[in-house]
């Protein structure tokens, strides 16, 4: 109880410091927000209506606590640049962002845990250089470059994949929007080709922002592997006469899930910031777009609920990550 | 049982044949790409960006419509105007309904100019400029009956300038009958119509997603009849190579925004076309007049001689804008085409040491947009002004922040660009030369204050031009004003801009004019058997 708690106005404390700074930083953006809403020949009187509905016109703290009091009430604002709720904006572009960066995680996690696992096991030897390789490749390909190869080679020249997008242009519109996840909704919706389509538009853009968690997944398992083969228990193990699989799976594997789930969380957490590279190549509207592009028109209430998300979606996967890694190492509960 | 060494022969079979099929478009749906996240609302009276008045122009009608730069009726059949010259009646069309089912009168038609004046959002200025103000628009615009609009101007301006400004989006006649159901607070239904369309026009809004794009369906009882591409769905591509790709596979139909490589590129395939049109935008240098140096008239002949317009035109901008030096482009009635500067380095450097400025001794900073090609133009001249001794610091920024330094009047120097709100002299005269009141609180801050140029003379000239109703001693009025600003003035024109973009060959009747809201949808067809 203490410690729920404690771990509940660490969350509030971590997310009024996220606010306020996030909230300071808009105000020293160099960038008028009234050009978005009037644009740049408006006359000054248009201008200062334009500033009165923004609040600009109120001194900084006044402006914050008005800010606070209508976040506490669960009134993010409304965006200037899409003219909406800020709120239903997120929950718009949020679910695109969810979908991709969880695909791309268990792409990671499928592709990068066998390879870590590999690599630590024939340590020195050509698996273990193949998953360096698959690592360094990971972290030094620009995703930009990445994905516009991907899309020439598997889009336009092979023919493989669908090109950018969510879903297939004919069945734009099919599917009945209740969770946002476009997978989810057409499976709920019973709807087949949607859910073809989107499973088939997914796989392009996850794959390319798969290779960086494979690369950082298959790194760190390999890394915690290898410690964890050099221990007594898994000498004992192997003494008992048990198969290699078993040590490796079900000793040694076991003994740094803990830590391996952590840094699968931050895998996740990370890519849920969303990746707005990514997102621009294979024009997938998501949180990355979204932020850039209120960051670009100095849209306050769209930038401050952009980061009370990201803050909050981060503090909540750490804490599920460490509730886990409890769970599943009891030396750390 | 599968040997070994047929595995990845049967891994390609199996990934060819779980490809999706892939279809171009269909026949009855136009589908357009490039950059629409600009949008920021749907509302005629509140929309200033290209794609709003874009929209708007295709799913609203107006009074008037310009066609090949000359008034036409759209919902006025006719209109008359009095001898004085203030007082325009408009008579509406019979037959034309809004996409509600509700018959067009001459009352929303006043409504809706009331309340683009009345809201006073971004675009309300191309109505003030008619002498309208929220005070008086009531009573200036009325409708006596269903069929009769009547304007009744504080003075008598152009003609033209008062069509072309009523043809502009923010004329857009709105119906008033839905739209007033959802008003709020006095907001004229604004907020309601921000997401939603309530016009006339070919199309009507389907469906509006920020950041992906949107989609209009075509209004069958449209009164020119019904548009042959029942879909047209504008989608949002920000990266010129996707775009390039998807035109390629004929997953677009017209591609805009493509970079000039994509754009050679795309000419050499067979399926796609690419084509350009003259667009009134300008890409000019801007020299802030509180500046000491920028101030002397010899420095401002200096730096125009400083810009290799030819050069960069042919190297780094390629079909996508080409140079032009007089403030209004080429499609404007009048323009005048010659270029009288050149690059002459000699010649600059005698005018700066006319001016007593030494080699090494003028250090400027340039303001510039942090994206192509507008960075490569202000490398390309940091290279030209050091062959005169003239130090150039660049500022790169991103589009509104150097709008924001632009506006604040703290640059020295500035790359920008202007276009026209519409196609009438008087947009680039007013946003070139006009400067009423100089001072910081002024109420005007167009490109003249900006620059703190102090011009009575040609603020006058543009007023003069502005009421003057005979066109022909208009036209000499506005050719004087230019030359007037190619002999000096704190602007530096470089080049005009192009559209360019790329369309697959079955499409006709795409076309792209000067004005920002010239493409017409209703006139776009494909040629294809079969849906």
């Amino acid at each position: 109880m203490r410690r729920a708690l404690g771990g509940l106005a660490g969350l509030i404390l971590t997310l009024f410091g996220l606010l306020l700074v996030t909230f300071l930083i808009g105000q020293a953006t160099p960038i008028d927000p009234t050009l978005t809403l009037v644009g740049d020949r408006a006359n000054a009187e248009t201008v200062q209506a334009a500033r009165r509905a923004l609040g600009l016109d109120d001194p900084l703290p006044l402006r914050f606590a008005t800010y606070l009091g209508r976040v506490l009430t669960g009134d993010l604002g409304t965006s200037t640049l899409t003219a909406r709720p800020v709120l239903s904006d997120l929950v718009r572009v949020f679910p695109a962002t969810v979908e991709l960066a969880t695909a791309a995680t268990l792409i990671g996690l499928a592709l990068g845990l066998p390879l870590g696992l590999a690599g630590a096991y024939w340590h020195g030897r050509w698996p273990d250089h193949l998953a360096r390789l698959v690592g360094v490749l990971g972290h030094s390909v620009p995703v930009f470059w990445l994905g516009l190869m991907a899309l020439l080679l598997f889009y336009a020249r092979l023919d493989w994949a669908p090109g950018p997008g969510r879903i297939a242009f004919a069945l734009e519109g099919t599917v009945p929007t209740i969770t946002g996840l476009l997978l989810v909704d057409a499976l709920l919706a019973g709807n087949g080709p949607a859910l073809q389509s989107a499973l088939a538009q997914l796989v392009l853009p996850a794959s390319v922002l798969g290779l960086f968690s494979v690369a950082q997944i298959a790194r760190l398992t390999r890394a915690y592997l290898i410690e964890a083969l050099g221990q007594d228990f898994v000498l004992a193990a192997r003494a008992r006469g048990l198969s290699e699989t078993r040590v490796l799976l079900f000793h040694a594997l076991a003994a740094v899930r803990g830590p391996l789930v952590v840094a699968l969380a931050l895998v996740w957490g990370g890519l849920l910031e969303g990746s707005v590279l990514t997102e621009t190549v294979f024009a997938w509207p998501g949180l990355g777009a979204y932020m850039t592009q209120a960051l670009m028109s100095a849209d306050p209430n769209a930038i401050l609920g952009g980061a009370l998300l990201v803050g909050l979606v981060f503090v909540l996967v750490n804490a599920g990550a460490d509730a886990l890694q409890r769970r599943l190492d009891p030396r750390t509960a | 049982m599968v040997k070994l060494s047929r595995l990845p022969h049967l891994a390609l079979f199996l990934a060819l044949a779980a490809a999706p099929a892939r279809a171009i478009t269909p026949a009855d749906i136009l589908v357009i790409g490039g950059r629409y996240d600009d949008l920021v609302s749907l509302d005629p009276a509140e929309i200033y960006e290209t794609s709003g008045a874009e929209y708007a122009a295709n799913v609203y009608d107006r009074l008037v419509t310009i066609v090949n730069g000359r008034p036409e009726g759209a919902l006025a059949e006719r209109w008359e105007v009095s001898p004085d010259g203030r007082r325009f009646a408009f008579f509406i069309r019979p037959g034309a309904t809004f996409q509600s089912g509700t018959p067009v009168s001459a009352k929303d038609a006043a409504w809706s100019l009331v309340r683009a004046v009345k809201l006073d959002k971004g675009a309300a200025f191309l109505l003030k400029q008619l002498g309208l103000t929220a005070n008086d628009a009531e009573r200036r615009i009325q409708a006596p009956d269903e069929r009769r609009l009547i304007l009744d101007l504080p003075e008598a301006l152009a003609e033209d300038f008062v069509l072309k400004a009523l043809a502009s989006w923010v004329g857009s006649v709105i119906d008033s009958a839905l739209v007033r159901k959802f008003e709020q607070k006095g907001d004229f239904g604004n907020e309601w119509l921000k997401t939603r369309s309530a016009g006339s026009g070919a199309y009507k809004l389907s469906f509006w997603r920020p950041g992906e794009g949107l989609a209009l369906d075509a209004f069958p009882r449209h009164w020119r009849g019904m548009a042959s591409m029942k879909r047209v769905v504008f989608k949002h591509l920000a990266e010129p190579s996707v775009l390039r790709l998807m035109v390629a596979k004929g997953d677009l139909d017209v591609a805009r925004g493509l970079s000039a490589d994509d754009l050679a590129a795309l000419g050499r395939l067979t399926g796609v076309r690419v084509r350009t049109a003259p667009q009134a935008g300008l890409f000019y240098l801007a020299m802030n007049q509180r500046h000491p140096a920028l101030s002397k008239a010899p420095v401002r002949q200096a730096i125009r001689r400083l810009i290799d317009y030819e050069g960069i035109a042919g190297r780094l901008l390629k079909d996508t804008k080409i140079p032009h030096q007089s403030i209004l482009g080429e499609g404007f009635p009048g323009a005048r085409l010659e270029r009288p500067y050149r690059l002459d380095i000699e010649a600059a450097r005698k005018l700066l040491a006319e001016a007593g400025i030494k080699p090494g001794q003028l250090t400027l900073a340039l303001d510039v947009r942090n994206v192509a090609p507008s960075l490569d133009i202000a490398q390309a001249l940091q290279a030209d002004f050091a062959r005169a001794g003239i130090r150039l610091d660049l500022r790169p920024g991103d589009g509104k922040q150097v709008l924001t330094r632009y506006r604040a009047r703290v640059h020295q120097l500035v790359l920008a660009q202007w276009s026209p709100d519409f196609l009438d002299p008087h947009s680039n005269a007013q946003g070139f030369a006009w400067n009423p009141d100089n001072s910081d609180q002024s109420p005007f801050r167009l490109l003249a204050w900006r620059n703190a140029w102090e011009a009575p003379d040609l603020t006058r000239l543009v007023q003069r031009a502005l009421r003057e109703r005979d066109p022909n001693r208009r036209g000499d009025l506005y050719d004087e004003l230019q030359r007037r600003l190619l002999e000096d003035s704190p602007y530096a024109v470089m080049f005009q801009d192009r559209h360019v973009w790329a369309e697959r060959v079955d499409v006709e009747g795409f076309a792209l004019g000067p004005g920002v809201d010239q493409l017409r949808l209703d006139q776009v067809s494909k040629r294809r058997a079969n849906p």
